[in-house]
């Protein structure tokens, strides 16, 4: 019966092609001005590391002072160096990982290749199977390289590829800011988004090209950008007392009992701090996995959430107008409809045939409306934003359109296709 | 075939209630041809709908073919209209997108039948009544006349055991609308049991049998009270 259905639609639809193609407009516009601003949102409220974000957790502690204290106050997102080392130290956690981001120069040695700068990460062993690194060459650094700042790195692929013409990379020497270092791991092409491990550098950076031990980059004064928020006078931010957060903090933690256990070694350790007079504030420590961790630094620009509402809310215009549209539609072939029902068709097979018309509209509208939502992306791409070039239509996204195109479809053939289904076919019958 | 005991049909609004038919008994049997005449509002029509499953009665108890269909639910009753009742209407209504083919195809298409079992029987309906040749063709293209034939082939392409036929001729002219009976006629003669309402006296002379309808009450008026009682 299928296939009667979809032909009578096809015949119904060309009967009157203005309304038909007045319907098929309000559905492609509202679905794709909602898949542009839906895709936008879907990119930036991603998972960006769904098989283990719940294991993994930021660290906040409140090492302030007094002054300007105000309660219920959330600790700053970041640590001081001190706090961060000794926790990295304590190896409480299944895993740790202290970092910061950074800028080094990179000098090839080439002739043809001139000295060029990349964003790096400065952390310890940790943090490549905390965040699942994708090794396509080595190994990470070891705790005992961390422990005695080796003069080691890990390098993405896209920048092995630069500077040596192919991954095969290890073993050979590159030259960061300076100083010569032996590449022991090439990365493959990896840019989870956001970048959640740190907010500070943009939510939506550029890859990281280059991993350089923790202790090795405080050795070597590597540099560090970010943000450094100080409430004490210090000539160095940076240094290991300063009274300066700039180091993020990264745990891996399995269970509620462990991450319940790590807080309170954290709150332990903020009494002691506190007890020798290094924290003022009462203590305050935060453990925040990565999704909720995005969910605190609002990481979705409030102005997508915004365009999102008003897209979802010019679909349910387009829907209503549809409705509308089918009901007038539908209802003007009552005559049609009370001669089927007395040649035989029940009020369900009435409300199927109306329904599939109705769906019939749907999947026109959702091609249409795929292809204005690309348009709508393509658009939001060539936006001054930082997450302009995620604004990509994906699989899921690409499903989801005509998904949405068919439920609205749908949804808003019920209520005609009902009112059809429920024609009097002896009025029908005797008026026509 | 066909049995009515103590049947009533009552519209409700509001305000009024109308009582289109007041305890009718009526018995139809196999291989009849009855008219039912009356005049307008006396509820001839309420009658054809509800002998043809379009409306539900109110009271009393309605038989089809051995079934009561006081008691079906919308799907059961759509599939024994499919199955057992063919219609004609004054106004054809054929509908208009579609060929004559595709028009005698509709009651079909609602009972799984095979395609090459609709075909066999599209052809022979349109070939009953003289369209053999016009399959493509669209009602538009079609005189008065012919397109009640094609009505008609509609109406038995399923091979229903009863015929409703509602002012068949009413939109024709004489040598059309006799036509028309003839077909009528040859279909009862094949043992289709036709049920024909209408206004025109020379048509109901026709019938075996003539019900006559006066404000919802029927009476029979050639064959006595033995098989149609009054309320």
């Amino acid at each position: 019966m299928l296939a009667y259905y979809l032909d009578l639609a096809r015949r119904s639809l060309a009967r009157n092609v203005g309304l038909t193609i007045l319907m098929i407009l309000a559905i492609a516009f509202g679905v794709g001005a909602s898949m542009t601003t839906m895709t936008v949102l879907h990119v930036l409220a991603q998972d960006p590391i769904p098989q283990k974000s719940h294991d993994l957790y930021n660290v906040q502690l409140e090492p302030r002072r007094m002054l300007g204290y105000q309660a219920g106050q959330e600790p700053p997102d970041q640590l001081t160096r001190l706090d961060a080392e000794t926790l990295v130290r304590a190896g409480k956690a299944e895993h740790q990982a202290i970092m910061t981001g950074g800028q080094a120069a990179i000098e090839p040695g080439r002739t043809d290749l001139p000295p060029f700068f990349v964003d790096g990460r400065w952390t310890s062993a940790d943090f490549f199977k905390m965040f699942d690194a994708p090794f396509v060459a080595g190994t990470a650094w070891s705790e005992d390289d961390d422990l005695h700042a080796a003069r080691v790195a890990v390098i993405a692929r896209e920048l092995a590829d630069k500077v040596f013409g192919s991954i095969d990379a290890i073993g050979k020497t590159i030259r960061v800011e300076g100083t010569d270092l032996r590449v022991i791991g090439v990365l493959d092409a990896w840019r989870p988004q956001p970048h959640f491990w740190d907010l500070n550098t943009g939510s939506f950076g550029k890859a990281e090209l280059v991993f350089v031990p923790w202790s090795t980059s405080r050795e070597l004064k590597l540099g560090h950008i970010g943000s450094v928020d100080c409430w004490a006078e210090s000539s160095d931010s940076l240094a290991l007392g300063a009274s300066c957060v700039w180091v993020q903090f990264w745990v891996e933690l399995h269970g509620a009992e462990r991450v319940e256990a790590y807080r309170a070694y954290l709150e332990h350790y903020s009494d002691e701090q506190h007890r020798v007079g290094r924290y003022e504030r009462p203590v305050n420590v935060k453990l925040r996995d990565v999704m909720e961790w995005l969910q605190y630094r609002k990481v979705v620009p409030s102005d997508v959430r915004l365009q999102t509402w008003i897209a979802l809310g010019f679909l349910l215009v387009c829907l209503i107008n549809t409705v509308g549209l089918l009901l007038t539609k539908f209802l003007r072939r009552s005559s049609e409809i009370g001669v089927r029902r007395a040649l035989g068709a029940s009020k369900r097979a009435i409300f199927v045939q109306l329904l599939v018309e109705a769906g019939a509209i749907g999947l026109i509208g959702g091609v249409l409306g795929l292809g204005l939502a690309w348009l709508g992306l393509f658009a939001v791409r060539h936006q001054p934003t930082s997450y302009a070039e995620l604004a990509q239509l994906d699989l899921p996204m690409l499903a989801a359109t005509f998904g949405l195109a068919m439920l609205t479809s749908l949804f808003a053939g019920l209520l005609p296709a009902w009112r059809g289904c429920q024609v009097t076919p002896a009025i029908q019958l005797k008026s026509h | 075939m066909l049995e009515m005991k103590n049947l009533s049909k009552v519209y409700r609004t509001q305000m009024v209630e109308t009582h289109a038919l007041r305890g009718m008994d009526l018995e139809v049997r196999a291989g009849e041809f009855v008219a039912v005449t009356g005049p307008s509002g006396s509820g001839k029509t309420t009658f054809l709908n509800i002998a043809g499953l379009l409306e539900e009665l109110t009271g009393g108890s309605y038989n089809l073919d051995g079934v009561d269909v006081k008691s079906l639910d919308d799907r059961a009753r759509s599939k024994l209209r499919n199955e057992k009742i063919g219609f004609v209407f004054q106004s054809f209504n054929l509908i208009p997108d579609l060929n004559l083919f595709d028009n005698v195809d509709v009651p079909l298409r609602y009972r799984q039948l095979t395609r090459s079992d609709r075909k066999r029987r599209i052809e022979s309906a349109l070939e009953r009544v003289g369209l053999a040749s016009r399959l493509k063709h669209y009602p538009a293209e079609l005189s008065g006349g012919q397109q009640q034939r094609v009505a008609i082939a509609r109406a038995i392409a399923g091979d229903p055991k009863l015929l409703l036929a509602d002012e068949p001729t009413g939109n024709l002219d004489s040598q059309m609308a006799r036509e028309v009976m003839q077909l009528l006629e040859d279909l009862n003669a094949q043992g289709t049991v036709v049920v024909i309402v209408t206004h025109d006296p020379e048509i109901a002379a026709r019938a075996q049998r003539n019900i006559h309808i006066v404000d919802g009450v029927a009476a029979d008026l050639e064959r006595g009270p033995s098989l149609v009682k009054t309320a």
